[in-house]
């Protein structure tokens, strides 16, 4: 169980500001979705939970300050999930999954039973099990996505901060990627996803986080952050949101302007 | 392939050992394998023990330990810079060694003491470093410190050049030029005590990070997310190339190429990650290296061909064969 607490957190690239003042508390068995438009400064605010990126403010792992913890304390806690992963050399699926097991594995030493359990496991939730021969940088885009989530879920760490894990995804893995991030929520994880497809964050979010120019201008359940009104204002369009009991769908119309 | 990871090292080991005792059994005086072992046991004829122990084994010592650090570098940098392309000389090491030598010879310290030029040629590979950190900032993107490498290497190389230009006669030149075309002629165990030393520190360093350089794999965020320390991982990995191919140079002048191919060579037989070709670059640079050696010495010619000539030679097919194989002719 992980809790990430964030108080008045700044990034700054370069001198420009790209996350400003931002505060929430992210507790386990949720599953966070963080939507805004292009450039709002969600991937940076998921590095700056990560420690990936220096920042201002407070970050607090379980009570702990990001900046003093040691990297591998971090990466057995937070699984981390970048959009777009270059690959650097062409190896087998089942050996890139297996990287997820690097932060559990003391110096010079092997994987042990216990790791490859990991490792099939991931295989098997990510759907990617008969890929596993396979070179992953000869995959279709969608494939490596589901093999890079799988590495992810190798940690088995109690949190996984995704970034854009449905881009490339055909509609159906987009569903099973949902349900498995969900998955991960209700057993017990924080799972922090930046997603684009409003409709999948409102039918699947527990809670949402709307930011817009580095700040975060909602945040609540997706029925009390999705509104029209939002939807003008941050992204600039107007839409169509229509409940059907328990689902939403959200169909983007038109400019506003 | 874990089965197959320790049948390639064991194979690889048995190659090492069969080029070790034909190492020392060829020469301008062949002899026999039982000659060559009796002697290393301590109870051969007189010839062969002065013959093996006294010229050959040095020599062999050598390039085993030379060619093994330039193949374990190659690969490791290849890793850590995510580039093929790398190799041991790439971050400035090999010239910057180079260049401590030629001061050696150019400013006439080399005859001082036969350990003159094998120190300065480390010390100045140390140095190459610390102006390669100075120039690469904290950035830990493989471009930045493959520009600043660039910069260390070619203000090296000009300096090289302006010893050569400068030097007082044509003997000084030649000399300098030899010592740059690399060799394992004449070495001995003075030799061997000062680079041995060296490649060990340095090939330690470089084993050591497999993991952080398989981290990589998925770039630096990927890595650092894997929980690798990126900071400590350079400062090891350019210790271990200043160190260890330092070392190298220092005895054996500027062998190019093998560290360049044998990663390459060796890739193939591996899972392809970059921790499983280190220890294989090693052990294949050290065959590669004295079976280049053997040829050096059983070529007629009228001067004795040099090492890194007969590399460089070497090198040309096997990245014919790399090239076609990416362009996909067969």
């Amino acid at each position: 169980m992980v809790t990430i607490a964030l108080d008045g957190v700044g990034v700054s690239l370069g001198r420009r500001p790209v996350v400003r003042d931002v505060s929430a508390v992210l507790a386990p068995g949720a599953l966070v979705g963080i939507i805004g438009p292009n450039g709002a400064g969600k991937s940076t605010l998921l590095r700056a939970m990560l420690g990936l990126t220096p920042s201002t403010g407070g970050i607090r792992i379980d009570d702990a300050p990001i900046a003093t913890m040691a990297r591998g304390v971090i990466a057995r806690k937070l699984a981390y999930l970048p959009q777009g992963q270059t690959l650097h050399w062409p190896l087998t699926v089942e050996r890139l999954v297996a990287l997820g097991r690097l932060p559990h594995l003391a110096p010079m030493s092997r994987l042990g039973d216990a790791d490859t359990a990991a490792v099939e496991r991931a295989l098997e939730r990510a759907g990617v099990a008969d890929l596993r021969d396979r070179i992953a940088t000869d995959l279709s885009g969608g494939e490596r996505a589901r093999v890079l989530l799988a590495r992810a879920l190798a940690v088995e760490a109690p949190a996984l901060l995704a970034d854009e894990p449905l881009a490339s995804l055909d509609p159906r893995h987009q569903i099973d990627v949902m349900d498995l991030l969900r998955a991960e929520a209700r057993g017990g994880a924080l799972v922090v996803t930046v997603l684009h497809d409003l409709t999948m964050a409102a039918r699947y979010c527990d809670r949402l986080l709307l930011m817009d120019a580095g700040t975060i201008v909602a945040d609540g359940t997706p029925l009390d952050v999705l509104t029209p009104e939002r939807l003008r204002a941050v992204y600039g369009i107007t839409a169509t949101i229509e409940r059907h009991g328990e689902t939403t769908t959200i169909v983007p119309t038109a400019r506003a302007y | 392939m874990i089965g197959g990871r320790w049948a390639l090292i064991g194979g690889l080991i048995a190659l090492m050992i069969v080029a070790a005792v034909a190492s020392l059994a060829l020469g301008s005086v062949p002899l026999a394998p039982a000659r060559v072992l009796a002697a290393l046991a301590g109870h051969g004829d007189p010839v062969a023990t002065a013959i093996v122990i006294e010229l050959r084994l040095p020599r062999t010592i050598l390039g085993l330990g030379v060619g093994a650090m330039l193949g374990l570098a190659g690969a490791a940098l290849q890793g850590y810079l995510r580039n093929p392309l790398a190799e041991p000389s790439v971050l400035g090491a090999s010239n910057a060694a180079a260049l401590g030598a030629v001061g050696a010879i150019y400013f006439g310290l080399a005859e001082l003491h036969p350990l003159v030029l094998p120190v300065l040629a480390i010390a100045a590979a140390l140095v190459a470093l610390a102006l390669l950190f100075t120039l690469a900032g904290k950035s830990e993107s493989p471009l930045t410190l493959i520009l600043a490498g660039i910069a260390v290497s070619t203000l090296a190389g000009a300096a090289i050049s302006l010893a050569l230009n400068l030097s007082p006669n044509p003997f000084a030149a030649m000399e300098i030029m030899t010592w740059l075309l690399g060799s394992l002629e004449n070495r001995s165990f003075q030799h061997v005590w000062i680079a041995l030393p060296c490649i060990a520190v340095g090939g330690a360093l470089l084993l050591y990070d497999g993991r952080a350089l398989d981290a990589l794999t998925l770039g630096e965020d990927g890595a650092r997310a894997l929980g690798t320390d990126l900071r400590a991982t350079r400062l090891r990995l350019l210790l271990g190339v200043a160190i260890g191919v330092g070392g190298a140079v220092a005895v054996s002048g500027s062998i190019g190429f093998v560290g360049l191919i044998v990663p390459h060579l060796v890739r193939p037989l591996t899972d392809r990650s970059p921790s499983a070709i280190l220890l294989p670059s090693a052990l294949a640079g050290a065959v590669l290296l004295t079976l280049a050696d053997i040829g050096v010495r059983l070529i007629p010619s009228t001067n004795e061909l040099k090492l890194g000539v007969v590399t460089a030679f070497l090198g040309v097919p096997v990245f014919l064969a790399y090239l076609m194989r990416e362009r996909r002719l067969w």
